[in-house]
């Protein structure tokens, strides 16, 4: 299946290349025939990146990105998790290490440097019939724990929580189980597995809570407020709103990056990659 | 000489329609190896007692477990709620469509059961998830609708059609000198419907009800949206998954080579292995309905 469809995604990209060539063949460059290519630096050979599986979608869509502006590069992703990347590129096994979490001091001793690529906000939703507006993150770990059953015991009606949340193996509850500190101890009654689905499910009951990457939240439902601080890209950015974590490129401290990885870097961070982050559902930090 | 040349275009008709056939073939024996070849690491590594009667699934949790108990029985209550409702319903629609409605009727009514045929899986979900959880919720006081009723409620409208058709046929190619038989001896139509038609028309309708099994133990789209895919051991008014959701919901995530993913290509094994149990069933009542 995945070779299927990365062999389709290769024939696509090919056949756009092709596209692009024939039009831009007259008016960039005049004599293409052989000089053409030697007069500019080409950028060429393999970024190889290696950490936090929340961060696939944005990486993804970097690296294609990045792929696409300069012919010859490619970009590998292994999804490991933080913890694997952070000691691959400890150990020199790929160019940029992926973090969804910041660098703690002693890696930071061991030799490693951390940027931080975006920030990963996860809005808490409930229906708009529910009178809850805020909770404290220490609540929410509990209701999703099962400890706190019923919207009476945090202010709001008296009816039954119901917990809806993502799949696993998914960034969005990954994210929020980490930073809630509820990993493998959460009683959803449902799964699902998108975000939209997330949102349908929680405006179509009153009873439900549930969670969503914050750049996709729309109207149908109520985002709440947690410790008082209502989720917004100023308030993610800032840290004071709680339920957020830093996405991190990890790279080895005062080592030179190859030129094809340096290019990667200096173009995720620079700003001008800022709407492919947004597209992808995380707030840019740059 | 003309003779000749036309036994040469027929000659290579047969062959292109051989070799379109052989692809068929081909392409169900590929899928085959290529679920036995890996779906069998899954079960292996498992263990086959612990993976298939294992109560508890929990793929990403740091000590994971993988038993499918839950989708399996899911996946048979599931299908056997939808028959309970959707047979009778599909198979008394049969019978007034195939021998008491008046031909405008009939036209009308099969137009409607062809288009609910053609309805895409994913808007019976939707509407599934808009109007029927909530429904459910507030029709029997529960918290959340989203449960294994709701599946079987949106299976049961979708195995509706293949029951209906199928059936329809088999009653229709009854031959029409035993009704008139039994009308002449005295019987009411009623009685020469239920007593005559049906009985002859049975495997057809058998094969009807094996083929609506199929289609609802295959269904993985509709019901991952109403049903609420929490990996719970099967109850009516619970959220639960399927065999076909356990797969689709964490396939996009788990790495090539991990036990999850060889944990899924196994749940999928095993489906696989379900549809063949049915498809076998298909055929023998298929068989015994063609010899009469």
């Amino acid at each position: 299946m995945k070779k299927t469809a990365a062999f389709l995604c290769a024939l696509l990209m090919a056949v756009s290349l092709l596209g692009g060539c024939s039009g831009n063949g007259e008016e960039q460059t005049p004599p293409a025939d052989e000089g053409g290519e030697q007069q500019v630096e080409q950028l060429s050979g393999t970024v190889s990146t290696d950490g936090s599986t929340s961060m696939k979608t944005v990486i993804g869509a970097l690296g294609e990105a990045f792929e696409n502006a300069n012919d010859g590069v490619s970009l590998s992703y292994n999804p490991t998790g933080s913890g694997s990347g952070i000691t691959a590129v400890a150990e020199g096994r790929c160019d940029i290490g992926l973090s969804s979490r910041s660098l703690k001091q002693e890696e930071i001793d061991q030799g490693l440097t951390e940027t931080v690529l975006a920030y990963d906000g996860i809005a808490i939703i409930v229906n708009p019939e529910n009178t809850v507006t805020d909770l404290s993150l220490e609540t929410i770990a509990k209701i999703y724990t099962g400890e706190i059953t019923n919207w009476s015991e945090v202010g709001g009606p008296d009816s039954e929580i119901v917990l809806i949340g993502r799949e696993a193996g998914s960034g969005t509850r990954d994210g929020f189980e980490s930073i809630t500190g509820t990993e493998d101890a959460c009683l959803y009654r449902q799964e699902l597995t998108s975000t939209g689905d997330v949102i349908a499910a929680v405006a179509s009951n009153p009873n439900a809570i549930g969670y969503a990457s914050l750049a996709s939240v729309d109207e149908t439902v109520v985002v709440l407020s947690v410790e008082g601080v209502v989720p917004s890209e100023e308030t993610v950015k800032d840290g004071s709103y709680a339920v957020q974590r830093p996405f991190v490129l990890v790279t080895r401290t005062g080592e030179q990056l190859s030129a094809v990885a340096e290019a990667f870097f200096n173009y995720a961070t620079s700003g001008e990659a800022n709407d492919i982050i947004s597209a992808a559902g995380v707030v840019p930090a740059n | 000489m003309k003779q000749k040349s036309k036994q040469i275009f027929e000659k290579v008709i047969h062959g292109f329609f051989l070799i379109l056939g052989l692809i068929t073939v081909g392409l169900v024996l590929l899928i085959t190896v290529y679920l036995v070849v890996s779906g069998i690491p899954g079960i292996v590594n498992i263990g086959f007692f612990d993976f298939i009667f294992g109560k508890q699934w929990a793929s990403t949790a740091a000590e994971p477990s993988f038993g499918i108990l839950p989708f399996i029985l899911t996946s048979i209550y599931g299908t056997a709620g939808a028959l309970v409702v959707g047979v009778p319903v599909g198979f008394f629609t049969a019978v007034y469509l195939a021998k008491f409605a008046k031909s405008r009727t009939k036209e009308l009514v099969g137009a409607a059961v062809s288009l609910l045929a053609g309805i895409p899986s994913v808007v019976y979900g939707l509407v599934g998830m808009m109007v029927l959880v909530p429904g459910i919720r507030k029709v029997f006081g529960l918290p959340d609708g989203a449960s294994l009723l709701a599946a079987m409620i949106v299976l049961a409208v979708m195995i509706l059609p293949s029951i209906i058709k199928v059936s329809l046929t088999a009653l229709e190619a009854v031959p029409r000198e035993y009704e008139d038989a039994s009308l002449a001896l005295g019987a009411t139509p009623v009685e020469t419907c239920f007593r005559v038609s049906v009985p002859a028309a049975k495997s057809g309708i058998a094969a009807a009800v094996v083929l609506g099994v199929g289609r609802a133990i295959g269904e993985a789209m509709a019901v991952i949206m109403v049903s609420g895919n929490a990996p719970n051991m099967p109850s009516l008014f619970q959220s639960v998954r399927f065999l076909t959701t356990a797969v689709s919901s964490e396939m996009s995530y788990a790495t090539t080579g991990s036990l999850q993913s060889q944990a899924l290509f196994s749940i999928a094994l095993v489906l696989f292995f379900f549809i063949l149990l049915i498809n076998a069933a298909l055929n023998y009542f298929l068989k015994r309905s063609r010899e009469g």
